[in-house]
């Protein structure tokens, strides 16, 4: 037995994993070097999904750059929207009216309940607990019908603008969400007993994809993956934004950094932002959702239709867009997955000089190597989705 | 120019000479800072311990092409994760020598991103372990982001590669190859 043993080859074997592989979710390869099941190397090619964003939104005027914001990170595109509508109002000096900031907050985080749950659901069915897996795109689907009674869409929202909010929030609202979180409480409830103490899932989870707060510092992760190794770096407490400041919730933090801590993060943020948007819904301030400067804000529809001087101002902003002065700033927000930040160049038109996006996953995807490293080819499944990663996003 | 914040006088003492320039934008602190002996700034501002800025977030280009001399700038954005400070570093790289030493050695973080730097802007990193191609194919002509390069620009067709160590089915050669004949080899 010892002989036949030494004669196996010892050579390690290429393995090309993707593009199209069911277990990466959005295009991208891993070439791997493989001893055995063993991963002694994987390299990463992203770009399957690169369409040129910043090229075309140099095009676009500063407004229709906002749909394109839209089809970046797909899972949570409301928040993707409030961060560039934030970097640009950074950019010109105006600060929206508090009703727009806690709607805005909402939104947000309605958005980030659905990033968290789609990640989660989509690596658990992957897992094998296909049951979870449903459980979860049952209450994903609560959030995306609130999400389309309020903007009339269910992905590709385009809800926010520049200076203010496409409209007011639809009048029972407030009932909607409650409802909802009712029946998303219960599910996770259920999701949390069919796994927490489930030995084939904590198998799979724990001790796996690990990474050291160091390692996770280093390669600039953010986001859960960073919070899961215990460094408590969340852009809506580090750099408050919005009305963060005033809401009361907690950054759940890790301690291994290994998948079953992003996971048990990203369940326990679910939470904290249900919390934050039951406090914006009751502290809801009263008054306009947009500013008041005719310079960025369309006037209403009855004085372009009756008078010329609204026709023209109509006119003025959609075909040559926005004005917003020449200078450059950058702005994060808290995506789903991390750090989600806007660098903006503008040279005083009313189109973008250069629009650069801060992407979170696609950082997360330049770690990957580091985290599957001397783990089986299964581990590849639940710590890639883990990561979350978006194509729309990763490759722009 | 202003001085007025303690920690941005700090910091122009440290890098001396390497300062070109310190201004406020909306709030944020922009440094352009020259770019010979760049990974020695860095490593000035990460490991001080009065500044400590360990946190690289993002690295990125813009191209000012006939507007500004010299024509590129390299922008990196880094941060201190405990003191909740934000520093915007630009640097002026010129057209005719468009190279940045490679920040890798300081964070491996950089990897990715100056790889899409010089995937889009061609602008090399020096020292850089792996600068490869990383959104587009190795066989792109040109830089995308780059303002002189055309938003309509088609680019030539790529033959097949031939990949090392991929198995290639006879069959499909074989129609690959009939597919040439009656092309004239225009693939």
């Amino acid at each position: 037995m010892k002989a036949e043993n030494q004669d196996l080859p010892l050579e390690t074997m290429d393995l090309q994993m993707g593009p199209s592989h069911p277990a990466t979710h959005g295009t991208i390869k891993f070439n791997l070097k493989l001893d055995g099941e063993k991963v002694l190397d994987c390299d990463v090619e992203v770009g399957y999904l690169h369409r040129g964003f910043d090229k075309s939104c140099e095009q676009a005027t500063w407004t229709q750059v906002i749909p394109y914001t839209d089809r970046l990170n797909y899972a949570s595109p409301l928040i993707n929207n409030v961060g560039y509508a934030l970097a640009v109002e950074k950019l010109i000096g105006v600060e929206t009216p508090p009703r727009c900031q806690y709607i805005r907050v909402i939104v947000s985080e309605l958005s980030r309940i659905f990033d968290h749950l789609t990640c989660c659901g989509m690596s658990c069915s992957e897992l094998g607990a296909i049951t979870v897996g449903f459980y979860m795109i049952e209450a994903r689907e609560l959030i995306m019908r609130i999400m389309e009674n309020l903007t009339g869409a269910r992905l590709t929202v385009t809800y926010v603008r520049i200076g203010g909010l496409k409209h007011d929030l639809v009048h029972d609202f407030a009932e909607q969400v409650a409802q909802a979180f009712k029946t998303i409480r219960k599910l996770l409830t259920d999701c949390d007993h069919l796994l927490s103490r489930n030995r084939i899932f904590i198998d799979r989870m724990s001790n796996v994809g690990v990474i050291s707060q160091e390692t996770a510092l280093n390669y600039s992760l953010t986001g859960p993956i960073l919070r899961a190794t215990g460094v408590n770096y969340d852009v809506r407490k580090a750099f408050p934004y919005l009305v963060y400041d005033q809401m009361d919730f907690a950054v759940p933090l890790g301690g291994k950094g290994d998948n079953y801590d992003r996971f048990v993060c990203r369940m326990q943020e679910i939470e904290q932002s249900m919390r934050i948007v039951e406090q914006a819904l009751e502290k809801l301030p009263v008054g306009p959702v947009w500013i008041d400067d005719p310079r960025f804000v369309l006037p209403e529809k009855e004085k372009v239709y009756n008078s010329i001087e609204g026709l023209m101002h109509h006119f003025k902003i959609i075909m040559e867009g926005i004005h917003v002065p020449a200078g450059e700033t950058y702005l994060a927000v808290e995506g789903g997955n991390g750090e989600l930040g806007f660098y903006l160049v503008s040279d005083g038109g009313g189109r973008p000089y250069r629009i650069r996006v801060r992407p979170p996953c696609f950082i997360a995807m330049g770690a990957f190597h580091e985290m599957i490293k001397g783990y089986m080819v299964a581990d590849i499944v639940p710590t890639f989705g883990m990561i979350n990663m978006i194509g729309g996003e990763c490759d722009r | 120019m202003s001085d007025a914040n303690p920690r941005i006088s700090y910091i122009r003492e440290k890098l001396g000479s390497k300062v070109l320039e310190i201004h406020q934008a909306q709030g944020d602190d922009v440094l352009l800072v020259d770019r010979s002996g760049l990974r020695a700034s860095f490593l000035v501002l990460k490991t001080d311990t009065q500044l400590g800025y360990d946190f690289l977030s993002d690295i990125t280009a813009v191209d000012y092409w006939q507007k500004k001399e010299p024509r590129f700038e390299v922008v990196y954005q880094i941060l201190s994760v405990m003191n909740h400070q934000r520093l915007r570093i630009r640097v002026p790289v010129p057209e005719s020598d468009p190279t940045v030493e490679s920040l890798t050695p300081l964070w491996r973080g950089a990897n990715f991103l100056e790889r899409e730097v010089w995937d889009l802007f061609g602008i090399r990193f020096i020292d850089h372990p792996d600068l490869r191609r990383i959104l587009l194919y190795d066989e792109f002509q040109g830089f995308p982001l780059r303002k002189d390069y055309p938003v309509n620009l088609w680019q030539p067709r790529v033959p097949e590669r031939e990949v090392a160590g991929t198995f290639v089915d006879e069959r499909s050669h074989n129609k690959l190859l009939r597919l040439k004949k009656s092309l004239g080899s225009k693939i």
